[in-house]
């Protein structure tokens, strides 16, 4: 993190302490209680930072306004509970699917524990995906603050949906019990640390095919077309198919992220998924940390969760009552300052984003640039014997 | 429409080759009619310019040959085929790439890399392939790089390799555009106003670059210019637009002492 300022290491320093010191205060010094209270926060923020990485693409790459993450990580979240969980076996409850008995059909290595989570997985990002190109296809065309309209209201209507359909998630009960992936292969104890390194593993798999595509020309176009879409145009350049394809990618990483965290969940219902929460929150991580930054977006994902979780911390606190009473409308107003803090003293956020070439370009230029320097330094060396002209 | 039966002097002129051909072509904002009825030919391998006072609607005939305006009637036919109503992007690969009025740098981005991003249809532009044919688009990325260094060193712009193009000089952007056209491998570039705040030094680069472009690469000119000293050095055949029509053409000299394009420029400034 060479980009990152004294200010940004500050801050992160600042959430690390705070995060390992207050369990441990609270707690009375014991170090199992940090560790149970740090695994579940880094898997969270794994998580959340998988679906910032989604609107970094959207917002910082591309330049669109998604104001409805919450509606794709929601799908993300449902569609990998309905394909990983066994069908519904009770009156009182009622969704859709159901298929993880049915998915787990290698009869070897006990495919249950795993094969459902890799089509619940990419069934959601794929659900993202396609409500993702619907709306493109239909919005995208549309002025940027209309379509930021459009996907806070189509975002809202997909709550609405999953509240008053009880048959397709079982309504406002929402769905208990999704399964976890190689939860039956470790003691609960053991299988924290698991999931957290499948959390890590996923955010890892998307961080690295994000800036892989980001530093390819296929990325160089996305940004150009962020200053300039005249000039993509004048290039020879669809750009509205370009700006569907970073849309669609952006809205299957959030699909991704919802279905990991559904499986962290374990239960889901759509009151988890508020404008707040969903939306407002990812925007918040995405700016602060420092939007057309990956690691920007990682960075602001574990700083804004941190100070939630502090908050929440807290509250656990033997405090006067007005202030645990006040704490997380306290929260919410300082994390909306933040970002007006943001936006307005410096746009770059944390991380600033790094002004990046194509990467055979970068090396090309490198190489070019040793070759200038070697020329020099043999200029310089034998001034005498070089022609006047 | 008459005027356009006027054939350009001196040139061994065939009326088939024409590399550009623009028949009837209108456009209308709300009430404003910007090109209006407008007719004319461009000729492969010349470098032809479009002058005419301001608000006559060069712009907006350039922005409809390149398909960033619709026409609201009218045919456009470029090399052969018709390309009225079709996308920009689709027109720019068919060869026929514009600059813009008011230079677009992509500011955050250096010069090289303005330039990398111009050729049509790379590999690297498709995701997958960034994926998983990285070999491919590597060695693809490699021969554009060579491209680009070779335009820069054309348009001498080559010390500015690594800069950011929004550091560029007025002037300096201005030969980026020019530069960024190049890259499009083009049949037939459009220019909108190169000149325009543009020094005496830069000026007589660019009219080199101009000349050595059309004259050696074969590529057509087509330049909507205010300078008429440079218009006079540079262009010939001058097509004189007025009103959102074509008002005549002929060599530098003839549009020069022609009294319908003095009164045309006179008229436009003390209506
Ligand atoms: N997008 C637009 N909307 C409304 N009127 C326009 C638009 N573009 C150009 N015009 C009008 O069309 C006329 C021609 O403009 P333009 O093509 O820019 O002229 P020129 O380039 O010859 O100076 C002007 O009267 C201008 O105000
Ligand atoms: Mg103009």
């Amino acid at each position: 993190m060479k980009e990152a300022s004294k200010t940004t290491k500050l801050i992160v320093a600042a959430v690390t302490v705070a995060m390992i010191l207050l369990p441990l205060i609270h707690s009375g010094g014991s170090v199992t209680a940090v560790i149970g209270f740090l695994v579940p926060f880094v898997t969270t923020v794994a998580i959340l930072a998988i679906i910032a990485i989604g609107l970094n693409v959207q917002w910082g790459y591309t330049g669109i306004f998604n104001f409805g993450v919450v509606g794709f990580f929601m799908v993300g979240a449902f569609v990998a509970a309905i394909v990983t969980k066994s069908p519904a076996d009770s009156e009182f409850v009622q969704y859709v699917g159901g298929f993880g008995d049915r998915l787990a059909f290698l009869p070897f290595l006990d495919s249950r524990e795993w094969l459902p989570f890799v089509f619940g997985v990419l069934a959601a990002a794929l659900a993202s995906a396609l409500l993702a190109l619907l709306l493109a296809l239909s919005a995208l065309r549309l002025r940027e603050d209309y379509l930021a309209i459009t996907t806070i209201g189509v975002a809202e209507v997909l709550r609405r949906v999953t509240i008053e359909e009880t048959w397709l998630v079982n309504g406002t009960r929402g769905l208990t019990g999704i399964p976890r992936p190689f939860a039956g292969w470790f003691e609960p104890n053991v299988y924290r640390f698991v999931f957290l390194g499948l959390a890590l593993a996923m955010l890892f798999l998307v961080y690295l095919m994000v800036e892989r595509g980001i530093s390819s020309p296929w990325g160089r176009v996305l940004r150009a077309l962020r200053e300039d879409e005249d000039v993509v145009a004048a290039s020879g350049k669809n750009v509205f198919a370009f700006k569907v394809q970073g849309f669609v990618l952006g809205a299957a990483i959030m699909g991704a992220g919802g279905a990991f965290f559904a499986f962290q969940q374990g239960a889901i219902s759509p009151e988890t998924f508020t404008h707040f929460f969903g939306t407002f929150i990812i925007w918040a991580m995405l700016v602060l940390g420092g939007s057309g930054n990956n690691i920007g977006a990682i960075v602001g994902t574990f700083v804004v969760w941190g100070f939630w979780s502090i908050t929440l911390q807290i509250q656990g606190f033997k405090l006067p009552v007005y202030i645990v009473d006040r704490i997380s409308f306290f929260r919410d107003f300082v994390i909306g300052a933040l970002i007006v803090i943001v936006l307005l003293a410096g746009p770059k956020g944390l991380v600033p984003e790094r002004a990046r070439v194509s990467r055979w370009l970068d090396s090309r230029v490198r190489e070019l640039r040793r070759q200038e320097a070697a020329t020099q330094a043999t200029a310089t060396v034998e001034p005498a014997s070089s022609p006047v002209e | 429409m008459t005027a356009a039966a006027q054939s350009p002097a001196g040139t061994a002129a065939g009326q088939s080759d024409a590399i550009l051909e623009v028949s009837n072509l209108t456009r209308v904002f709300g009430g404003v009619r910007a090109v209006d009825d407008c007719s004319f030919r461009v000729r492969r391998g010349t470098i032809t310019g479009l002058i005419g006072p301001n608000g006559a609607g060069k712009t907006t005939a350039f922005n409809l040959i390149s398909g960033f305006l619709k026409p609201t009637s009218g045919t456009i036919v470029f090399d052969g085929e018709r390309i009225d109503g079709l996308p920009p992007h689709v027109i720019a690969r068919k060869g026929l790439v514009r600059t813009f009025q008011i230079p677009k740098p992509l500011g955050s981005m250096t010069v090289l890399e303005n330039l990398v991003l111009v050729p049509m249809g790379q590999e690297g532009e498709r995701i997958w392939n960034a994926w998983f044919r990285p070999g491919r688009v590597g060695q693809r990325e490699r021969e554009i790089i060579d491209r680009a260094l070779a335009v820069l060193e054309f348009v001498d712009l080559i010390r500015l390799r690594d800069e950011y193009a929004a550091n560029l000089s007025g002037g300096q952007k201005k030969l980026l555009e020019l530069a960024r056209t190049l890259m499009a491998e083009p049949k037939m570039i459009l220019l909108d106003e190169p000149g325009a705040g543009v020094n005496r030094t830069l000026m007589r680069r660019l009219v080199g670059y101009i000349e050595e472009l059309c004259y050696e690469r074969g590529i057509t000119m087509f330049i909507i210019e205010h300078d008429m000293d440079l218009v006079a050095r540079l262009c010939n055949p001058v097509i004189v637009m007025s009103e959102g029509t074509h008002l005549c053409e002929g060599t530098p000299e003839e549009v020069r002492n022609n009294p319908l394009v003095l009164e045309a420029y006179l008229g436009g400034q003390y209506r």
